[in-house]
């Protein structure tokens, strides 16, 4: 065992990580349309073995503060462009939440899917290749291309295997997207001419995170950034994407876009705006708080009116990944807040990834998803019943489930930051309590009345192997949420305290046509001898 | 003791088997199980205790492992053993007991049989963690898992429409105090850098902040979270709903769990409630005004579980009253002897409620004394309890509670403990009224109801026997905190007295200013008006529904209009519900109509529109014929040119 730990160690596990599924996308187009048995089941074990491969990341060099794992290639040398991947504590539980979830969707697929199955099992795998590589790419220009390569196979996913208005649903989805991306794009082309005025450019990140732009340059680059990055999350009032792709998504692709497409752009903050604008972040940050406390309340109370379950699920999004962003823009001395918001976005892809399997579950036998259809099916599915009420419980954000740790951790750390904002925002705890419980009680409770609902099926095997892990991931987090804090801490606490020290102006910023780029140099020096990685 | 935990782990370990395997095992074996890991908890409590004697105030941590590491931020699975924790945990694991002992009866023909022991096992887990706990995190743990429990066993017969509703409303209710609990937690971290109850209190007591604005800011906001859990004004709302759960279930909220919680956050952060008299009178009278506010209320009531209900909420009133003029161990004492005397009180009507089929209405009983004669007397002696009849468990309690008020002097308004103690005594005096009223109505009146069809009958003796247990409790609990008058006569020293007070801030003063001779007279005078004042509400409640049956109906006619204030409860549901609930939802549904999906989808699809005309006016120009480019190509060309030119020319 030892020895196989050693040898996945030496190993390009990253890249294995992010292509092996593409690699099995490309297997797939080679195989016969009418074995659709074959292929799910191809699909399936290809993105199990990327889960377990993924698993071998944890026993890699000890610690996340830095970047580990990090493979670099020169690729377009001309302009500065490499392949520069690398996991550290902030996107490591990310990245293993995509692979994690992979599987976890091909099997809820297997039986919702009836059409074109060929093809729906390679644009899953490509998903997965993408958002992978988001989460691990350090080069701007391979981080834009895995960031819009992730808009294709879920906008054919929607467009193709959607329900109702789903060709409206991914168009909006992708026009939104490509808006925030295409401000990115040229922000990202403005950090390479910045990055040139001083010494050969390039889109590094590393590289880029040691040289600081100066704070009126920052601003703007701030904004096209947070553009791109804000409608993903989504931030109120970026957010009305939001509820028709997920609504008219098939199940796998609402719980990709939940679990994982959102977390994108929480990601996005705290990876690239907070390290390369530092100024920038703090000069927001107010105003962004602002928004994320807009984004609870506002989205809690929208979740209360709806009538249509999985409209209500995806909604619910936006309020939680208020919590995110609220914690991410957290500034205080302490890092509690940015650690909480990084966990809340493993938790919240954890329950909403499980709630989204669960109202798929209800819609493969029913067809509707209308709450009004439901009524007393506790006593019809006891077993459904139970991991929905946990999957609820974990969402309202109950302690000793997951949801909690991170909306605490947040809330403490937004508390600090600024107490009137912190304190509307432990609001949203209320209101999350309101419009889950009562959707439950409108799905579960009551005299199960309407004869079609009465002889449904409890959940079959299939369905609680994928669910049951989800549900043990809950009271993991919940209980010993230990483990996965020691990793997000250091890496996270390092970014935030290059932030604060930046922000507080107790370091000189490299300016164009100086020879000294080494701003941030300083700061990294002290706690990295002879740099990163 | 280390193994305290325990105390914590076997309730669990049966909400797992009953949990997993319950709906393939016997009932008996369910039953038995949950009951058995409960006793067991209070058998691990009772050793702690031993040992705790033993080791002469031997208070102490055990630490299990951490929960989470992000110094300064440190919370872990700890425990802490004090004289607090221990009468707490002692009588909620005894209490639970006989409850689900009771309970395996009273559910022996549910079809949730295994669900509704796995929920129970559950409450009283959360329940022991609130109380063991040795920082505010796990103890919030506890706080919102019994709110929980509470929230699963309220709602617990599903199928019917209102428990569910009442589930509902008890966790959105009590989460509203959490709300303001965790601010008040956020406070606490940000101002002394710690959840831990001993790091918390050794900061407090030597960084002097007394009076200070931010400590009764904490003070405030934490008891907003007793508010909600301990059925405060205005936060008790939620409560007498809670009775939609089946009856052991109210037995267990009302006596043992979860409202309970509230007083017992109080006492455990006395350390910091003495340092701030504005926050300790707003405990007092936000008490006292419960106390006779919801005592007002339980006067009409016709429900016998309802009666009861606003009678628990009148007590929390006592309690926190008593936590409010500095004496904490008397409230923790009053917790202590109430948990007997409501949960017998409960589960008798349970009884009640059994052998009449279900009906709750006391209007449609009477004369039950004769079928039921155990449950008689069970009730009887909850009721002479509660009301303060002399040498019974609540008399002693409630007596002592009286007197702190009495005696207490606030600085910012002296005279707060005159009126505190006027509420308190009229409370009592309607508290002895509407329990004999009770008895009356129930127990020994003639029947309302036709006999021959409903047959009531006496309850199964493993439904008799946990509420005799609860009787002699109910009769002897008050003996182990005499007070000082008592104590001095029949040589009984106040065992409960110093054993709590270790625990918590302040408690001695109070009983150590009886010494004195005025002082004495004081508590002569006090313990005089409290007696004459029950045997008045006793004789009133005998005289109107005993001796002259059919006097209400009168009275009904008389006062009319507070008749029918009180009967509906001061028309505080529907003041909530006009005010808060039905507006929200209207707020919710213009929001999710007009804002999000006419005013911000609006905009972007309007957006989109206005880009997609514009390709439509556009589109024209786009033919694909290589001469009309040829000529936009040349005219634009010219245009140049011209422009150029008229630039040069400008020069």
């Amino acid at each position: 065992m030892d020895a196989i730990i050693q040898m996945m160690a030496n190993a390009p596990l990253l890249s294995i990580i992010i292509f092996l599924p593409l690699v099995g996308a490309i297997l797939i187009t080679l195989m016969n349309p009418a074995k659709s048995h074959r292929i799910k089941w191809f699909a399936f074990w290809v993105s199990i073995a990327t889960f377990l491969i993924s698993l071998f990341l944890l026993a890699g060099s000890g610690g996340f503060e830095k970047f580990s794992h990090i493979e670099q290639y020169t690729w377009l040398p001309q302009i500065g462009v490499s392949y520069h991947i690398g996991v550290d504590g902030i996107s490591l539980w990310l990245v293993l939440l995509s692979t994690f979830l992979l599987p976890i969707s091909i099997l809820s697929s297997f039986s919702a899917i009836r059409k074109r199955e060929k093809e729906y099992y390679i644009l899953l795998l490509l998903m997965g290749f993408a958002l992978t590589g988001t989460f691990v790419a350090l080069d701007l220009v391979l981080f834009f291309l895995f960031w819009e390569s992730v808009l294709i196979p879920m906008y054919l996913l929607i467009g193709i295997w959607g329900s109702g208005r789903r060709i409206y649903a991914a168009t909006k989805f992708v026009l939104y997207t490509v808006v925030g991306s295409f401000f990115m794009l040229l922000a990202i082309i403005g950090l390479y001419v910045y990055s040139g005025s001083f010494g050969p450019g390039t889109f590094d990140f590393i590289y880029l995170r040691s040289h600081i732009a100066p704070p009126e340059l920052q601003t703007w680059l701030f904004l096209a950034f947070f553009l791109a990055f804000a409608i993903k999350v989504p931030l109120f009032p970026f957010h009305t994407w939001l509820a028709d792709a997920h609504t008219e998504a098939p199940t796998a692709g609402s719980v990709l876009l939940a679990a994982v497409l959102l977390k994108m752009g929480g990601y996005g903050f705290i990876r690239f705006c907070l390290t390369l604008f530092p100024d920038a972040s703090v000069w927001a940050a107010p105003w962004i708080m602002g928004l994320a406390v807009i984004s609870i309340i506002y989205g809690a109370l929208v979740c209360a009116a709806q009538t249509d379950l999985k409209r209500l699920i995806a909604l619910s999004s936006v309020a939680h990944m208020g919590f995110v962003m609220l914690g991410i823009f957290s500034f205080a001395n302490t890092s509690i807040g940015q650690v909480g918001a990084t966990i809340q976005m493993v938790s919240h892809g954890i329950t909403t990834g499980a709630l989204f399997l669960l109202v798929g579950v209800i819609y493969e036998r029913r067809h509707t998803r209308e709450i009004a259809q439901f009524g007393g099916l506790a006593s019809v599915m006891p077993q459904y019943y139970n991991v929905f009420l946990i999957t609820m419980l974990a969402s309202v954000g109950l302690p000793a489930l997951n949801g909690f740790v991170g909306e605490f951790l947040i809330l403490l750390g937004a508390f600090r930051a600024d107490w009137a904002l912190g304190g509307l925002a432990t609001f949203g705890v209320v209101l999350a309590a309101v419009y889950l419980l009562t959707m439950f009680r409108r799905v579960f409770h009551g005299e199960c009345t309407k004869p079609e609902n009465q002889k449904l099926l409890d959940l079959n095997v299939r369905e609680l192997v994928y669910l049951v892990p989800l549900v043990l991931l809950m009271l993991w987090i919940g209980l010993y949420p230990k483990p996965y804090l020691s990793v997000i801490k250091p890496a996270v606490d390092r970014s935030v305290r290059a932030v604060m020290r930046i922000a507080s102006g107790s370091v000189e910023y490299a300016r164009s046509g100086e020879k000294a780029a080494t701003a941030l140099a300083q700061v990294l020096s002290e706690d990295t001898p002879g740099g990163d990685g | 003791m280390d193994y305290i935990y325990l105390a914590i782990a076997l309730p669990l370990l049966g909400v797992l088997v009953n949990g997993f395997f319950g709906r393939r095992m016997p009932r008996k074996a369910v039953g038995t199980i949950a009951s058995l890991v409960i006793l067991g908890s209070f058998v691990v409590s009772l050793v702690a205790f031993l040992g705790y004697l033993a080791a002469e105030g031997g208070t102490h941590t055990v630490t299990l492992l951490p929960w989470l590491s992000l110094p300064p931020l440190e919370i872990s699975y700890g425990f802490l053993v004090d004289g607090l924790s221990l009468v707490m945990a002692l009588t909620v694991s005894f209490v639970s007991f006989l409850i689900h002992v009771y309970s395996m009866g009273y559910m022996a023909d549910d079809d949730g049989y295994p669900r509704y022991f796995t929920y129970l096992n559950l409450f009283v887990a959360m329940m022991l963690t609130l109380v063991l706990a040795d920082n505010l995190v796990l103890m919030f743990v506890g706080w919102e898992g019994v709110g929980l429990c509470s929230y699963l066993l309220i709602g617990f017969w599903y199928k019917k429409a209102a428990p569910p509703v009442a589930g509902i409303k008890a966790f959105i209710v009590n989460r509203i105090g959490d709300f303001a609990f965790l601010i008040g937690m956020f406070l606490i971290f940000w101002l002394y850098g710690t959840f831990s109850f001993t790091e918390l209190r050794q900061s407090v007591e030597t960084v002097a902040l007394a009076g200070h604005f931010p400590l009764t800011l904490i003070a405030l906001f934490l008891f907003g979270g007793a508010i909600g859990k301990s059925a405060q004004f205005p936060l008790y709302v939620w409560l007498p709903d809670a009775m939609e759960g089946p009856t052991p279930v109210s037995a267990l909220i009302h006596a043992a769990t979860m409202v309970t919680a509230g007083v017992y956050m109080v006492s455990r952060m006395s350390f910091l409630y003495s340092m701030t008299e504005v926050a300790m009178l707003v405990v007092a009278c936000v008490g006292a005004f419960t106390a006779i506010f919801a005592a007002s209320i339980a006067l009409v009531q016709n429900d016998i579980k309802r009666v009861l209900a606003y009678s628990t909420i009148s007590q929390l009133g006592y309690m926190f009253l008593a936590a409010g003029v500095g004496a904490y161990w008397i409230a923790i004492f009053h917790l202590f002897t109430h948990a007997f005397f409501k949960a017998l009180l409960f589960l008798a009507s349970g009884s009640v409620i059994h052998g009449m089929r279900g009906e709750m209405d006391m209007r449609k009983m009477g004369g039950l004394a004769k079928y039921m004669p155990h449950t008689y007397w069970h009730f009887l002696i909850g009721a002479m309890s509660i009301s303060g009849i002399p040498l019974l468990a609540g008399f002693f309690s409630k007596d002592q509670i009286l007197f702190a008020a009495f005696t207490a002097r606030p600085d910012i308004w002296p005279n707060a403990g005159m009126v505190l103690w006027i509420v308190g005594v009229v409370t009592a005096l309607f508290t002895a009224f509407y329990m004999f009223r009770q008895i009356y109505l129930v127990f020994l009146t003639k029947p309302r109801f036709d006999v021959a069809e409903i047959h009531p009958h006496e309850a199964p003796a493993s439904m008799i026997a946990p509420n005799w247990v609860l009787a002699i409790g109910s009769v002897v609990a008050g003996f182990i905190g005499l007070p000082a008058l008592f104590a001095g006569i029949i040589h009984i020293p106040n065992m409960f007295q110093p054993f709590v007070a270790s625990a918590v801030a302040g408690g001695v003063h109070v009983a150590e200013a009886a010494h004195g001779a005025q002082e004495l007279f004081k508590e002569v005078l006090t313990t005089s008006i409290s007696v004459v004042v029950a045997l008045l509400g006793l004789g009133l409640a005998f005289y109107l529904y005993q001796v002259r049956y059919g006097t209400t109906e009168k009275l009904k006619k008389a006062f009319a209009a507070p008749y029918r204030v009180l009967l509906n409860k001061y028309y505080v549901d529907e003041f909530y519900d006009n005010t808060f609930v039905q507006p929200g939802r209207v707020l919710c549904e213009q929001l999710s109509r007009v804002v999000d999906l006419g005013v911000i989808d609006g905009v972007v699809n309007s957006i989109a529109f206005v880009i997609g005309a514009v390709g439509q006016v556009l589109r024209p120009i786009q033919t694909g014929f290589i001469r009309n480019y040829a000529w936009y190509i040349s005219a634009g060309a010219i245009l140049l040119v011209i422009l150029l030119w008229l630039g040069l020319a400008a020069k």
